[in-house]
């Protein structure tokens, strides 16, 4: 598991590189991914009842599935989103999670 | 019974009322089952109950396998085993619909899998003769079932609005 955590700054030397420092803060974004199965009805349910958003903005991420293909629908640490794909896939839906 | 009877109507109580005849029950009623017998295997078809979390990642993949994969299995499972014994109901309350939703909506994965279903099926059905087709009937009801369940549910979830 990573650390979610930030790194307290080395007292001292080697520059650390920018990717160094960016990194202990860097999110993890869950994708949703178009299918040809579930149904749009379903998609914007799942959405507001496992994330509480409302009706609107459930059924503009649903749309954003549909048509362009993907959706970012949460983020945050590495547990969140792993957490947040595990209930998207209890919920039977196509979901993917990468480093922000 | 009329097609375009709703199946699923939500009562002043807050459960639902599910009016579904007989052949529709008994086209049901052995699905439940053939499911639970499929998640004991490792056919293709249900790859999209269990899909990648970390697609380009083969080690990261297989650590969240091992941590959700007995989980997730378990409440596919939940689900099956509600619609089993709650087939004859003429009324379910929330959680239950909801678990139905759930073993439908897998139904259709592992169908829709099997059928390798597109966006143009939908539209353009299947070409007579097509030895798939009893199977996409079946496909299209549950769709069409799911459907209901999902407004019934959503109307709740809307305050009362109607939803989906």
């Amino acid at each position: 598991m990573s650390s979610a955590s930030p790194t307290v700054a080395p007292v001292e030397v080697d520059r650390p590189s920018d990717e160094d420092v960016k990194e202990p803060a860097r999110l993890w974004i869950v994708i949703v991914w178009n299918d040809p199965i579930n149904l749009m009805s379903y998609v914007t349910y799942v959405f507001q009842k496992l994330f509480g958003y409302p009706r609107e903005k459930a059924t503009k991420l649903m749309l954003d599935v549909h048509h362009k293909g993907k959706a970012i629908v949460s983020s945050g640490t590495r547990e969140k989103a792993e957490f947040d794909v595990s209930r998207l896939h209890a919920h039977g839906l196509w979901a993917t999670m990468q480093r922000d | 019974m009329d097609p375009s009877e709703p199946r699923v109507v939500r009562t002043p109580s807050g459960d639902f009322d599910l009016r579904l005849p007989k052949g529709e029950r008994d086209i049901l009623r052995a699905l439940p089952g053939q499911l639970r017998d499929l998640l004991t295997t490792d056919d293709p078809a249900l790859e999209r109950l269990f899909p990648p979390a970390y697609p380009d990642d083969p080690a990261l993949n297989q650590e969240y396998e091992e941590m959700v994969r007995a989980e997730l299995t378990a409440s596919h499972l939940t689900s099956i085993d509600v619609m089993e014994a709650t087939i004859d109901a003429s009324r379910l309350d929330e959680e239950h619909l909801v678990a139905w939703m759930g073993a439908i909506n897998d139904l259709r994965l592992v169908l829709g899998t099997k059928l390798d279903v597109t966006e143009e099926m939908y539209e353009e059905g299947m070409p007579d003769g097509d030895p798939r087709m009893p199977s996409f009937v079946l496909f299209t009801y549950l769709g069409w079932l799911e459907e209901q369940v999902v407004e019934a549910l959503a109307t709740e979830l809307n305050g009362g609005e109607p939803g989906a």
